[in-house]
């Protein structure tokens, strides 16, 4: 167990990189804390699994630095970092049994045997596959192999973090509940530093205490899942966490009110923008208030999806998405106001924070 | 549901079935006439039963021949084998190696066998040829011509030069389909460059492995084009495979009926070989 720490990480897997977008993964400066279970967030290409695999040491870095508890582990090779790693897709030694690949990384390092058979029938226990023991891994579903992949992941029980690259892609739905469950009560047990890569938003918000959310190879946003939720750093996030995401509409600012063009928003502050950023309002579905009051608003489909409905409207020409309760009702006229605490505004994409609380604001 | 039974299907596999007569079972069928006759020409034939394949099975001939042949194949299996899967494992898997080594491995396997033969006859000719020119400038006693081990050495690293490259194409398609995770998963897990070796690429490559085995027993046992241009079988008959015996006594001595009768024996056996090999190899497989 470690705490690890990224130090101006940069990547970029073609040579001599020149500009930005030659980056797959641009400045990453973060310290993952000891025993933090950690999710990493963001749509498929955006260097989440550069990023992990420059923990492991699978990739090097173009620049920057990596420390294990304040030792430079940069230019050490995977196998001497202590770092487990579970994949996306399961890697079985299939001429070896079931037992023998869960003991494979523990004979490697010359784990004595005794010890090998108590924490391998463990983790055979808690994948569920004890029966499999003596079987050859070759015959296994795909679910079952990748429980083994996870399982080799876990077995070991000194390393530094144990790394997960959307390790839960192809097991089916009840399961992924079950192993989700069974990696946090082992979290909780023995405190591993837990990264987990995902882009399920569901997934990374019941795993992870603390939620890293990267866009376009750079970290956008690290918070708890309700920061994630009531403050989005940047629109992206607003947008990808959440369903439906955030709405977010060009906006003009006076002062302390924002003019959306369909209507006026009061503000509970003055925010400070440079004079030529684009400036845009977000507003959760979940905030958005749909009553005889307030906005006007074109109602274009309802869309009820069991606890809740979900409206979709036409607001001065531009799509938005409201939340209504099961029982709520449409009104013939409909219009909307907004929470007024739920309200962000975002200058060039990136929040703007009300001066007098900006200790919660963009660092 | 009821299954209807079509024969005329039966008529869009004649072709093959015509094909195969006329290039396979017809002259078969023409060697196992003359291996159980015995002719004096003129068309005139007479019942010999199984004498032709006694004869054949007592003669020393046949088995001396037969003990080189096993002999060759052994050796050059357990070189060309091994050899293959080191260079497999050292060849390039991306990058401008890859084309470049592909082509140098593929250059021997595109030369006809006849004209590997001579290229080895002149290379190793202690007058004219490189290899001998200079191993006898250097003071090495080297002549194939006279001397039974030289004559060997020459055919096997002949062999070894042509067709090691198939079992390094074959392994080596093997390994490049090996997807990049077990190697990372492998490093993850601690492991050594040789169990890499043997749990990772060695399971992946055992399929195309016994095709080369296969391929490589098959073809060094009834090895002929290459001993016969470089040696003629000698010296002595100590390079007479089978194959070359068997033209000796069906061409040479004109005596066809033992000739026929050492064909089949010839055939049946390397059937034979072949299928326990294949048999021990897929059932070792199966068993898992």
């Amino acid at each position: 167990m470690a705490r690890i720490s990224l130090d101006h990480i940069r990547h970029a897997y073609g040579p001599n990189p020149k500009s930005a977008a030659d980056y797959s993964l641009k400045e990453v400066h973060h310290d993952w804390d000891d025993g933090g279970a950690y999710a990493l967030l963001g749509p498929s290409g955006c260097g989440k699994t550069t990023l992990l695999n420059i923990i492991s040491g699978l990739v090097s870095p173009s620049e920057g630095r990596i420390l294990f508890d304040g030792r430079d582990v940069t230019n050490l090779p995977t196998q001497d970092r202590n770092i487990a790693q579970v994949f996306q897709f399961p890697v079985i030694y299939d001429t070896m049994t079931v037992y023998d690949n869960l003991a494979f990384p523990l004979r490697n390092r010359r784990v004595p045997e005794a010890e090998v058979d108590r924490r391998v029938k463990d983790i055979l226990e808690m994948i569920d596959l004890s029966s499999w023991a003596k079987k050859t891994a070759r015959g296994l579903t795909a679910d079952q192999k990748q429980k083994i992949s996870l399982g080799r992941g876990l077995v070991r029980n000194d390393v530094s973090a144990i790394l997960f690259d959307e390790p839960l892609t192809v097991i089916d739905p009840h399961m992924k509940w079950v192993l989700r469950s069974q990696l946090k009560r082992l979290h909780k047990q023995f405190g591993f530093t837990m990264v987990y890569v995902t882009h399920d938003q569901t997934e990374a918000l019941t795993f992870a205490d603390k939620v890293v959310v990267m866009y376009d190879g750079e970290i956008v946003q690290i918070g708890t899942p309700a920061e994630l939720f009531e403050k989005p750093k940047h629109t992206f996030v607003g947008y990808f966490i959440g369903s439906p995401g955030m709405n977010v509409l060009p906006a003009r600012i006076e002062g302390a009110t924002a003019d959306l063009g369909g209507g006026q928003v009061p503000l509970g502050f003055a925010p400070q923008i440079a004079a030529n950023a684009k400036v845009e309002l977000g507003i959760r579905p979940e905030f958005v208030r749909l009553g005889r009051e307030g906005m006007p608003v074109t109602i274009s489909k309802v869309e009820d999806i069991g606890r809740h409905k979900i409206v979709r409207a036409l607001f001065a020409d531009r799509p938005m998405a409201i939340v209504l309760g099961e029982n709520g009702e449409i009104p013939s006229e409909p219009r909307i106001t907004f929470d007024p605490a739920a309200v962000n505004i975002y200058a060039d994409s990136w929040r703007v924070s009300d001066p007098s609380t900006a200790a919660n604001g963009r660092a | 549901m009821e299954k209807t039974w079509n024969n005329k299907a039966w008529f869009m596999v004649l072709p093959v079935l015509v094909l195969v007569a006329f290039s396979a079972v017809i002259p078969l069928m023409t060697v196992v006439n003359y291996s159980v006759q015995d002719t004096f020409g003129n068309n005139e034939f007479f019942w010999a039963g199984t004498d032709w394949f006694i004869q054949v099975l007592h003669s020393s001939r046949f088995w001396d021949a037969l003990q080189r042949n096993l002999l060759f194949s052994v050796i050059i299996l357990s070189i060309e084998i091994p050899l293959g899967i080191l260079i497999a494992l050292n060849m390039p898997k991306k990058g401008f190696g890859v084309p470049v080594c592909l082509i140098l491995m593929s250059l021997p396997l595109l030369i006809p066998w006849n004209v590997v033969g001579t290229i080895w006859q002149v290379f190793g000719r202690v007058d004219i040829g490189l290899l001998g020119y200079t191993l006898a400038a250097l003071g090495i006693p080297y002549n194939y011509v006279n001397n039974v081990f030289d004559a060997w050495i020459t055919l096997i690293v002949m062999d070894v030069w042509h067709w090691t490259s198939l079992v390094v194409l074959l392994c080596y398609a093997g390994l490049v389909s090996i997807p990049d995770a077990y190697y990372q998963a492998a490093k993850i897990d601690g492991a050594s460059r040789w169990s890499v070796f043997r749990y990772i690429q060695l399971p992946k490559m055992k399929r195309v492995l016994l095709i080369a085995f296969l391929l490589r027993f098959m073809d060094s046992f009834m090895i002929y084009t290459e001993p016969f241009v470089i040696t003629g079988g000698g010296p002595g008959n100590s390079t007479t495979f089978l194959s070359i015996d068997l033209v000796k006594t069906a061409i040479g001595q004109f005596d066809l009926g033992p000739a026929a009768a050492l064909s089949l024996i010839y055939f049946l056996i390397i059937l034979l070989l072949s299928w326990i090999f294949y048999t021990v190899m897929t059932t070792s497989d199966a068993q898992n």
